[in-house]
């Protein structure tokens, strides 16, 4: 990077940190209208679509709806932790965002500003450090409610956070190992191709899954939204919320989704590159039509995020915990050890993809052989209607 | 005063409210954020010295892992306000004032030593803008500190199984 004066540097900064804030806010109303269009289309209905053209206005009733009502907080609630919880989860996502690449450079006045907030060397712990935050607006939200299905939804997703984490911080791994000496994002984003077999997503497929999933877990989505399964828990966690309190939670959620396919577009689909289409152009066009490619790419992921929501159902909770430990983790584990075996055996990223590929085959092969045979005989508690302890039901899982 | 120092006296400052805090609160709920506020202005205080694996570390380590754990403990156990009483609370006094006036001795000596050696920091220019980057903290995990590195992974794998035993044992003896 070239030397820039420190005021066009905070200048520069300022301006796309405003950008980026606006455009996350601005997607969270797109996600919320395209999830609503997106669901009727899928079940054969409209969706909302009265305000405005297309209803893409319903949002924006819907916001103002959420700042007229009434502000209410329970009396049986812990008052302060009740205010804070959803700011502590909107605000870890919010930041995450700080460090994901969204285009190569733009030259503007003569000086070339990268199309990031800030490239720092330690990229994806800090977007590891700062999602395991998340979890404290769950959890102390959920506890000072004061309710108890409250407190069961809090619980439940923050065990699943907390599970799904280790996948999605292994599934990383292997794209470190081929990535040069740094955690980078835009280092990453940058060595991958231009064309979409140069892309991780290819020679890391198990691990890509593995993470895709771990995301949809992390962002407490439909097949693992067991958080807030309307059926048992009322809406879990954010039950006793109402008006903006209850509109933040749901932001954040949205957020986590936008900047959760952000950073997958960044590691595994090749961020902003898309055969070549990133060079067309000036110094300024090429950095406008590289934030668009990163742009489209992270949309068709989002439509994905919503695809799976509609299609899927619920996982059980005992399902959910399986699924996590028993399959994702040894896949992302295998793909470390196979990654890195290959890698240095033969040095090519062909090898190390298909490698990749027939190691998760054969580890959730084996994996499934050994939970068919070990088939525990159907739990006791579902038939007699003595007390369930704890202890009885870590025995089950 | 640049930047820097401003940030520093902030962190500082942050940390020190957290850790006051920690031992206000009648809670222990409030007692434990307090305490991950603590852990996150020092972790700032890590990156201001370069250190920028070490602060992530700590908040993935401290805050993300550890903390939810005691969380979860305190919500799960329903503890109330604490309150120091009785017999066990005059114990637990005399055993603070012992802690405290240890902690302010070394507190104190750093203090001293510091401003006796402020001659020699103010001479060295290296001490800023050395950035440690995971690649050469990796280096040196797998180079020079090898075996206190697999030491530790061996200590941390023991635990690791020790849980699972002990909870093994737990849910075979109930069955």
């Amino acid at each position: 990077m070239e030397s820039m004066p420190l005021l066009v540097l905070i200048l520069s900064s300022i301006v796309k940190i405003l950008i980026i804030v606006h455009m996350l806010l601005i997607g969270v109303m797109i996600m919320i209208w395209a999830e609503r269009r997106v669901s009727g289309w899928m079940q054969d209905r409209l969706g909302p679509n009265r305000v405005g053209p297309q209803g893409l206005l319903q949002p924006v009733a819907d916001g103002l709806k959420f700042m007229f009502k009434e502000d209410l907080i329970p009396n049986h609630v812990d008052k302060p932790l009740y205010v804070l919880a959803p700011a502590m989860l909107l605000v870890p996502a919010l930041v995450t965002v700080a460090v994901v690449p969204f285009g190569s450079a733009i030259t503007l006045f003569g000086y070339e500003i990268p199309l990031h907030i800030a490239d720092i060397n330690i990229g994806i712990l800090y977007i590891l450090a700062i999602t395991s935050l998340g979890v404290y607006g769950v959890v102390l939200g959920a506890w000072a409610s004061n309710n108890k299905y409250s407190l069961l939804g809090g619980l439940r997703s923050s065990a699943q956070m907390i599970s799904y984490e280790l996948t999605l911080g292994l599934g990383i791994i292997g794209i470190l190992m081929l990535t040069g000496n740094t955690l980078s994002l835009r280092t990453i984003a940058v060595e991958q191709g231009a064309y979409p077999w140069q892309w991780n997503f290819l020679i890391h497929f198990p691990a890509f899954l593995a993470f895709t999933t771990a995301m949809f877990a992390e962002t407490n989505r439909l097949p693992f939204d067991l958080a807030e399964a309307e059926q048992e828990l009322v809406a879990g966690y954010h039950t006793e919320y109402s008006s903006m309190k209850f509109a933040m939670f749901f932001m954040a959620e949205y957020m986590n989704m936008i900047v959760g396919s952000a950073v997958t577009v960044t590691l595994f689909l090749g961020g902003w590159h898309f055969f070549g289409l990133e060079n067309v152009g000036g110094p300024v066009w090429s950095g406008l039509i590289s934030f668009g490619i990163f742009f489209v790419k992270t949309a068709i992921f989002l439509f994905v995020f919503i695809w799976v929501r509609w299609t899927l159902p619920r996982f059980r909770y005992d399902q959910l915990m399986n699924f996590g430990w028993k399959f994702l983790l040894p896949v992302a584990l295998t793909s470390i050890v196979v990654t890195g075996t290959l890698w240095i055996m033969t040095g090519s990223r062909l090898v190390v993809g298909i490698g990749n590929v027939v190691a998760a085959f054969i580890v959730v092969s084996i994996v499934a052989g050994l939970l068919v045979m070990n088939k525990a005989p159907e739990p006791a508690m579902r038939n007699d209607d003595s007390q369930i302890t704890p202890s009885a039901l870590d025995a089950t899982e | 005063m640049n930047p820097e120092q401003i940030l520093f006296i902030l962190f500082g400052a942050v940390s020190l409210i957290g850790a006051i805090a920690v031992i206000s609160f009648r809670h222990p709920i409030y007692s434990a954020l307090s305490l991950i506020v603590t852990f996150f202005a020092q972790a700032g205080l890590f990156v201001l010295l370069g250190a920028h694996f070490v602060a992530a570390a700590q908040v993935i380590v401290y805050a993300g892992a550890i903390m939810v754990l005691f969380l979860f403990v305190i919500m799960l156990l329903n503890l109330g306000t604490l309150s120091v009483k009785g017999a066990m609370g005059s114990k637990l006094k005399g055993f603070a004032i012992i802690l405290g006036i240890l902690f302010a001795a070394e507190g104190i000596y750093i203090a001293v030593k510091a401003m006796n050696d402020t001659a020699v920091a103010a001479a060295e220019p290296a001490t800023e803008a050395v950035t440690i980057t995971t690649y050469q903290i990796g280096e040196l995990l797998f180079s020079k500190y090898l075996l206190p590195f697999e030491v530790t992974s061996l200590i941390l794998l023991a635990a690791l199984i020790g849980v699972i035993v002990l909870v093994k044992r737990e849910s075979q003896e109930e069955n």
